[in-house]
This record gives C-alpha cells, structure tokens and sequence, in this order.
C-alpha cells in the first residue's frame, strides 16, 4: 500500500484520538514537533463567505463622504439619526453599520468587533468565478493554484492531535478554500451523517463499505473513503448534537443558520474544530438592490442575526474563536440604471472574537471622489485580504509558515492590523 | 495477536513513524518523489499492457454517451456493432423513443409555454392578488419575489426557499387551507414546476433512448446555465430547456449561442433585459406617435415589464382570453415610475468568460463594457407572465462599438449583438473552450492536449458543427485509450441514475427520488453560479457526498425510495441465493460488468460472509441480496465510468 502524507496524517489523529481525544499527546511526540497544545484549548477559525459580491459601502456606511450621497440618490443609507429607524448606526463619526446590522453593535461597542474597510483582492477581475477563486485560492492572479489557503495552512501546520474535524466546511460540497492534500470534511448536516442501514445490520454494512473503500485502487476515492469512517465514528462517540443553543439564542431559519448553529456544537463538542468554513449567498444585487429595506437588507438580516447568535452561543469559547467574513469583491459606487450595483473592486471583512482588537474600523479609507476611485468608478483597494488572513493566521492560530499558506505573498507582518490583542 | 493489539500496535507504530518523517522535511521530500515515480511506472506499464477488449468498448462507450447500461444493452450494442449504436446516436431524430414520450405525457407543466405557464402556476404577486379578493392578506413583503432574485438558497440538498408566499406562512394548517383555496380556483403551486422539470430530465435519463442527446442536453444546459431560483426563471426555465437548448445540442454552436442569447430565461438570470443605454429617454404618454398599432402594443408591452401590476383576477388559467386581456390591461406608461436605466455587464461578461471565448480568452474589461452596449435593448416582455424576448430600440445604446478589435459601426440597432454572437461563435478561443469542456465529459477530466487541439479545429473547420465535435471526440484514440477506460467519476445526476438503469428498476422521478442527487450536490437546475455545476470530479467526492452515495445505494436497494421500485426477485433471477458467492458473481456482471479489483471482489466475499448479509435460519442460508446490490452500487467501483 502506498502510504501517502495524508495517510500518516490522518492515522496519527485517529491513534490520538483512540487513545481518549483529549488526553494530551505524548510528551516527546509533542517535543518532535516542534508544537506545543497551549492550554490544550484550540484556537478556531469560523470563515464565513458572502457569495456573490457584498455591497460594502451599504453594509459600513462612509456617511462622511458627500460623493456616497451623490453617487446613490436611491439606494444610500440615511445619515445616522439616534432614535430614528431605517438609519445608519453610527460608529465613529465617519462610518455607520446599515441599520440591519444592529446586533453587531454590542459587540463592536464591547471591543469585540473590528471592520476592515477598503479590503479585497488586488486582481482586477470582476468576474465572481474567478474572484471567489482568488479570494478562496489565496492567489490572486494565479489560476493554476490547485488548493485552498486553508487547506494550505493545515498543511503546513499539522497539528499533533488532528481529528477528521479539524478543518469542516458545511455544506453539501467541499469549498475551494478548503479543498487540498490536507483531510477536510463538507458536511451537510450533522444528524444525517452516518450510514444508515437500519439497525444491527448498519454495521456489518458499515463494515463492507469501509473495507471496500480501503481496497479501492482509486486515490481519490480511497482517501475520501478513509476520512469518511474515521469521521463516522469519532462523531458517534461524542456526539455535537446533544449541545443546544441556550434559552434566548435564536439562529435565523435556513441553510445559513443551520450551518452556524452546528458549527457551534461542533466547538462545544470539544470534537477537534480548528477551522470551519460556511457560505451565505445573495449578494449580487445588480436590480433593486434597496436601501435600509429591501432585498440588500433582507440578506442582511440573516447574516447579522447568524453571525450574533453564533457569537452569543459561543459564550466563554468565544476567547477561542475568531469569526472572519470575506466577498469576492465590492460592488460599483455610483448605482446603476436598475437601482442596484455592478460588480465593483474593494470591499469590507468583519473580524470578531474574544481576542479581536475590536471596536475599530481598520484600514486606510481610499475616499470616493471620483479621483480617488479605482478605474474611475470602484472603491480602491488599500488592504490586500491576504493581510488579513494572514494576521489571522499568525497571530490567532499561530501559523509559522506563512510563505507556504500564501505563495509569492510577500506575507510582511508590517502589513498586519493589529487585528488581535498582543 | 488479537486484532486489537495488533491493530493499536500498527497505530502506534505509524504515529512513530509520523513523528520521524515531520521532524525530517526531507525524509518526507524523499518519500513523496519515490512514491511518484511509483506511481509514473505503475501508469506506463498500464498503457503498454492494456487495450481495450471488445466488450470494454462496449462498456466504455455506453458508460460515456448513456446514462450507464441497462441490463443487456451491452449485449445489445454487441449485436448491432458499437459504430452503428454510436451513430444512431448523434442521429437521435431517427430513434424511436415512444415509451419515454408515454411516461412524459401526464406531467403537465412541460407541455406548457411560459405564458400559460405563469397563468396555471401563478407567481406570488398573483396570488396575493388571487387571495386578496377572497379576503385573504398574506404576510411580508409585496416584493418576496424579487427578492429571491439574486436567491441564495438554492445550496443542493436544501430546497430553495419559495418565492411564493406560502412559504411565509409557519402555520401548517394555513398552508393547506390556501393551497385548497387555489386549487379550487384552477391553479396549482410554483413548486411544482420546477419539480415537473426534474421529472421530466430524470425520467428521460432512465427510460429515453435518445441518450446521448439527453447527455448533450445535460452538458448544453449546464454550460448555458440558467439558476431555476431566481425570481421569474422559475417560469421561464420549462421552455428554455424544451425549446431553447433541446433542440439545438447537435445543432451548429452559433445556433445555440443566439438563442440562448435571445431566450428569455437567459436574459432574465444574467440580468441583459434590464439593460439599456445610458442616454434613453422614456417618451411622455402621447409624445410619441407610432406608425402602427402594433409599435404601440410591443412599447407598452416594454414599459409594462417595469413593475406593472398583473391584472386578470379570477380569470380561470389556461383561457386564451386571457393573455389577450392582460396585454389590454397592461399599464400605461405615464403610471410608471420615473426611471433612469443604464447599461448592465452580467451577460456581457458571463457570454465571454463561460459561454464561448473562455477566461483566458484574450477579452478586457473594455470588451465588456462594448458587448454589453452592443446588447442593450435586447430585452423580454413581462418576464413574470412568460412573456418573450424581443428587441427594444429604445433602450438601445446606438453609437460606434469596438469589440475584439472589431469595430461596429454606429446605427446598427438588433444588428450590434448578433455581429458579437457570430465573431465570439467563431473565435479559436471558443472552439478550444468548447473542446476542452467536450473532451472533459467524454473522455477525462484532465483531457490530453492533444484530443483538445484536433477537436478545436474540427469546431473551426464545421463551423462548429456540434454533431461532427462530438463524433470526433468519440471517434479520437483518447477516448479508446486504456487510460480513459473508467477513468471518471459519475457525478451524482449520473450515479443515481445509472443506478437505476443497470438493476433495470422502475423510478417516477418525483421529489423523493431526485432529493438523492441533491443531497449528493447536485439538484437539477439548481446549480446558482452562471458556470453551472463543476465538470470535473473533486467537487463530487468529498466525505458528505460519498456517504450520500452509499446510503442512496442503500434506499434504492431496500426499495426505501417512495415511487421508486426494484424487483430483487427479478434482478436476482438465475443466481444460487444459498451462495453467496455466487449471489456476489451474478451482481457483480449484472451491475459492474465484472470489472471489479480481485480485492474488491475478496473484500465483498468476506462482506458477504457476515451473518446479517448471509442470513442464516432453519431452511438453510438466504443471502440478503438487496445489501448486496447496496454494497456494489455504493463501492468505489460503481462510482466510476
């Protein structure tokens, strides 16, 4: 049998993890890898993916540029108004949140949310495909780039406990992001994963399959193969979903909430999640885009009542969990002829945490006159994403090969934010 | 040593061995590259070795352009000749195909156009409307519709969230008392449409003999990809498949390019109906002064796409009455709102990146500002009633355009898009675009360059003929190569019902059966993205999707599919149930040909040693044939063609 990476990967996590997952592992194994667990509680990355081009100036509002009132008569987002609903939510004296966007506030007045505004790809495109490859590649540019960056960076930093949970994508199919050498698993949901056979005779079924799969001469059926038992078993046996949201936690109805409300029980299950990735789509809003209502908005609600209820589910794991949202690109600033926008360049991330440097909107702000604006219509890029995922990277995971994570990246710790607390 | 020990000593061992390579990067270089060169030997020696034997071609060939055999198609194929069966295939006209027409025949909705369509399955704004007069206000927001128009529910294995106004209502018993309500005014719910198309594509895949066109159809649709979802594609997408993309799979590329540019459904998903010059000028009522009365009638059908209310209230559907009606109830432009349009790049992108010149075509973002002017006025009437594609001339942009280096001049109206369709219809970009796609359904997903340069030229020197592409694909060594022989991945469209083809069971196609491949990734047009669904393998197998398939395999075989039946005793006729090898033997040949790894085939004998599977009792031992047939269909074997 040819005994691959990923196999001595995937087989060390298990024997870890056969041994009682949450006993430490061997003194000198530990030593031999140069790794230490820390407190034996892992940091978590939640990387949540706004598919289709979220409007960024609508979601953090530059209420303090004239040209955003001029270059939207339909579509801008009122001046904040204290009181007054279907304004913007002031933040600064420059930015405000668009009105949805409400139960961000606590967390950003409580330091716990940061905004990077002006942030995106360098690469010019503005085709979603390829820009979502980009951005999920961490290569702009390059299309060549076979894996993910996080997939890259589980890669480059095995962890000596891994389980099959390390790296988990919600979803019926496995994102760019994660997709790589690296063992990663898409669910769909928690509940449904298993065989199910029925009964006793589940076993034996079980039993064939696996064994089928491991004889399999194909790769990579085999290797799926292999995680998918391993994945089975291990999910049995501490078994997420007897941890429910607590009274008052409520994840909006949908795919999107679906998704983040076991992401949570994963956590909380102590199953091993250090990054997990979920999309949410809707945000191409070329035709009626809308203001404080409308189609825009109604996305938005979901997004924030997700986002807030995952934070508040968290709860004292929050001081482990970093929370990044990302888009492909922004979209044009002045409004088309159909009361949405095109597809533009620069956008905006949200960053929360317990440890996050929150309560700031980071980034040097590129302004919206028309000579400032990128090509003549976007806003400018003035933070490249890969900063961003990089910071993170370093600073909350703890990655040290950051050349490897973002090839031809000159990942300069200079560029960094100061997104996380030293 | 007892299987536990020995197997926690072989752990442990390879956590030691774990340790030892990670601590040394060299240690791992070294063993990665020699496993490489491995692997280039193993590769090599295959080719030398193998050729394909004549009833490989036969599987080869029905595993690429069928759904997967039936049982005795590959004795069928052997009988008339494998050049015969593949050339009555690209001549699909000429194939009886009565019994899947018989099934297809009761499902209402594919029968329909657009229009009568929207009339029978009314949208939400029509049933607001519809219950408003029986006194019954629905909850959120007028504009629901809308909303879902850039939809993001569309994630496979969840249902899409309706855009109808049900789907608002938590309370069950609402629900059902406004479904009645509707059902006794004649109409039916939006839901159903889309079910009845997947049916329909289902039903045509197992029970059609036009298959290779059905698998051209599949490949044409996802190319042109059009998200069923989004707003009023839910009514427009049945024509689009039926009279668009359909007729046209073996058709010139041009062909098919044009119509698809001027299908409603198109215009509406990348947003190009919406797209108009900069500088138009909506006319005052009465400013202007029409030549005739149908000038009149195509203007205000124009204006009436912008928001119009939907008249004909309690009009029964299907009364020819009724269109007339509402083309006479359409609103007069001076109640629109004032508007200002502009110009849209959504089509003028996507027709360049994904449907003809490719990526790396060699266009700008220039290029795609002149199409999308070129495309400017192209546009439908009252896309929410069905209503069709025509040319607006006034929301064309009519100045000079400069596409690919080609200049278009000014004035040229209609003209300016159609001179697009035929230079990127033509372009050697698209030809080798549409090869590579081609070559990648066909033969594998990382097609030999050399398969994709012949198929590129002969795309240049037909004029894109696609009948002749394809027949070369098919005709080129690549694809006889031994290396092509089970070299893909089904995708989950495939696997199910291929599945349901080699045990020659019976399936209606409904919800319940097409919930698999959804689950799998994949429900049928579902796929939201303009590139439609990934034509290559790694974003089928993943963990959640390979354990989707198993327990598919799973309900199929222990008929756990509502309206979806196998006959076990039927498929298990002539096999010695008291052996279970020989139970194994016959399900191996009916389901995998007897292509199946001498491993495999040792793993599925012990499988099938198992007390459960070979189930033992006082009249002797009954081998449990549906796990059987749930093993094979869900090994990795079965995942291949």
């Amino acid at each position: 049998m040819a005994i691959t990476r990923r196999f001595f990967i995937k087989s060390s996590g298990i024997a870890l993890a056969s041994l009682g997952a949450f006993t430490p592992a061997p003194s000198f194994l530990t030593r031999a890898l140069g790794q230490t667990p820390g407190n034996g509680r892992r940091k978590i990355l939640i990387a949540i993916f706004q598919r289709g081009a979220a409007d960024g100036l609508n979601l953090v509002v530059p209420y303090g540029e004239r040209a955003y009132y001029d270059l939207r008569p339909a579509l801008a987002i009122p001046r904040p108004k204290s009181g007054e609903p279907g304004t913007a939510i002031d933040l600064d004296g420059f930015f405000a949140l668009h009105p949805t966007l409400a139960p961000f506030k606590p967390i950003y007045d409580s330091g716990q949310l940061a905004i990077v505004h002006a942030v995106g790809s360098p690469d010019n495109t503005r085709s979603h495909f390829d820009a979502q490859d980009y951005m999920e590649s961490g290569t702009p540019g390059v299309k060549s780039t076979t894996d993910g960056w996080l997939n890259r960076y589980l890669q480059a930093n095995p962890h000596p406990k891994a389980t099959p949970f390390r790296a988990v994508a919600m979803g019926p199919n496995m994102p760019r992001t994660m997709q790589g050498r690296a063992p990663a698993l898409a669910i769909n949901n928690l509940n449904d994963f298993g065989i199910r056979a029925g009964g006793q005779v589940g076993n034996a079924i079980q039993g064939g399959f696996e064994a089928l799969y491991e004889q399999s001469v194909n790769d990579v059926l085999r290797g799926t193969g292999k995680e998918t038992f391993e994945a089975i078993k291990l999910l049995k046996r501490v078994n997420p979903t007897q941890y429910q949201p607590a009274a008052g936690i409520n994840y909006p109805r949908g795919r999107f909430g679906d998704s983040l409300r076991q992401i949570a029980q994963l956590i909380k299950s102590e199953i091993g999640l250090e990054v997990a990735f979920t999309d949410i789509g809707g945000w191409d809003t070329h035709a009626n885009q809308g203001a404080a209502q409308g189609q825009l908005a109604n996305r938005l609600i979901e997004f924030a009542q997700g986002i807030a209820a995952l934070y508040a589910d968290l709860q004292d794991r929050a001081s482990d969990v970093v929370i990044l949202t990302m888009t492909e690109f922004g979209r044009t600033v002045r409004e088309n002829g159909n009361r949405g926008t095109d597809h533009g360049h620069a956008s905006c991330m949200f960053v929360l945490g317990g440890e996050v440097k929150g309560g700031k909107v980071y980034g040097k702000w590129p302004g919206l006159k028309s000579s400032e604006l990128y090509e003549g219509r976007d806003l400018q890029l003035t933070t490249d994403f890969r900063d961003v995922f990089a910071e993170l990277a370093v600073r909350h995971l703890g990655a040290s090969n950051l050349n490897q994570v973002f090839p031809g990246h000159q990942s300069n710790t200079a560029n960094f934010k100061g997104l996380i607390r030293g | 040593m007892p299987r536990q020990s020995r197997a926690f000593a072989r752990v442990c061992a390879l956590t030691l061995i774990y340790a030892l390579v990670f601590s040394s990067q060299i240690g791992l270089a070294q063993q990665m590259a020699s496993q490489k060169a491995g692997q280039k030997a193993a590769a090599s020696k295959k080719t030398a070795a193998q050729k394909l034997s004549e009833e490989q071609r036969i599987i080869h060939l029905l595993d690429r352009i069928t759904f997967g055999p039936r049982p005795g198609d590959v004795e069928r194929v052997q009988r008339v000749g494998w050049e015969r069966f593949l050339d009555e295939q690209l001549h699909p006209e000429r194939i009886p195909d009565a019994a899947v027409e018989a099934k297809l025949k009761d499902i209402p909705s594919i029968h329909l156009s657009s229009e009568q369509i929207a009339a029978a399955y009314p949208p939400p704004q029509v049933v607001r409307e519809l219950l408003r007069s029986r006194g019954i206000e629905l909850p959120g927001q007028p504009n629901a519709a809308q909303n879902q128009a850039a939809g993001s529910e569309s994630q496979a294995g969840k249902k899409p969230s309706e855009p109808n106004p049900q789907a608002l209502l938590n309370d069950p018993a609402k629900r059902r008392e406004i479904q009645a309500i509707l059902q006794e005014m004649g109409y039916k719910p939006a839901q159903e449409i889309i079910q009845e198309l997947q049916q329909a594509k289902i039903l045509r895949a197992v029970y059609g003999e036009r298959q290779l066109q059905e698998v051209m159809a599949d490949f044409w649709m996802n190319h042109f990809n059009v998200f069923a979802g989004k707003g009023a594609d839910r009514w427009l997408i049945t024509s689009y498949e039926r009279d668009t993309i359909r007729p046209r799979v073996f058709d010139k590329f041009e062909n098919l390019l044009r119509a698809t540019a001027e299908s409603p459904a198109m215009l509406f998903y990348l947003d190009n109906w919406l797209s108009a010059t900069p500088n138009v000028k909506v006319p005052e009522r009465g400013q202007f002064r029409p030549k005739n009365a149908g000038a009149r009638m195509r203007r205000n059908q124009a204006l009436g796409i912008f928001g119009g209310r939907l008249g004909r209230l309690g009009r029964q559907p299907n009364d020819p009455r009724a269109s007339q009606e509402r083309q006479a109830q359409m609103p007069q432009p001076a109640k629109q709102p004032k508007r200002t349009r502009g110009l849209n790049e959504n089509y003028a992108r996507e027709i360049m990146e994904l449907h003809t010149l490719g990526v790396d075509g060699g266009y700008t973002q220039k290029d795609v500002q002149e199409v999308a002017r070129c495309f400017t006025g192209w546009t439908i009437r009252a896309p929410r009633q069905g209503g069709g594609f025509y040319f607006n001339p006034m929301m064309h942009d009519d100045g000079e355009k400069m596409v690919l280096g080609k200049k278009i001049p000014a004035g040229g109206g209609m003209k300016d898009g159609e001179i697009v369709i035929k230079l990127l219809a033509a372009h050697p970009s698209t030809a080798k675009f549409i090869a590579t796609k081609l070559a990648r359904r066909f033969v594998s997903d990382n097609p030999p360059q050399s398969l994709v340069e012949r198929t590129a030229q002969v795309f240049l020197k037909t004029s894109g003929d696609m009948r002749e592409v394809v027949r070369s694909i098919l005709a080129s060594p690549e694809f006889w190569s031994a290396e092509s022989y089970r070299a893909k991945i089904k995708t989950p469209f495939e696997m199910t019902v291929s599945a349901v083809r080699a045990l020659g069971a019976e399936t209606n196609g409904r919800p319940a059966f097409h919930r698999w491949m959804a689950q799998m990734g994949e429900g049928l047009f579902q796929a939201q993205p303009p590139t439609g669904y990934a034509d290559t393998s790694e974003m089928w197998v993943n963990t959640g999707a390979l354990l989707e398939r198993m327990n598919f395999a799973l309900a199929l075989s222990a008929n756990r599919i509502p309206g979806t039946r196998v006959n076990l005793a039927e498929s298990a006729r002539g096999a010695d149930l008291s052996q279970p090898a020989k139970v194994a033997d016959h399900y191996v040949k009916l389901l995998l040909h007897g292509e199946v790894s001498p491993q495999t085939r040792a793993t599925l004998d012990r499988s099938l040693k198992d007390p459960q599977i070979a189930m033992a009792d006082e009249r002797g031992t009954r081998t449990d044939v549906a796990k059987v047939i749930g093993l094979i269909l869900g090994s990795p074997e079965f995942q291949r063609q």
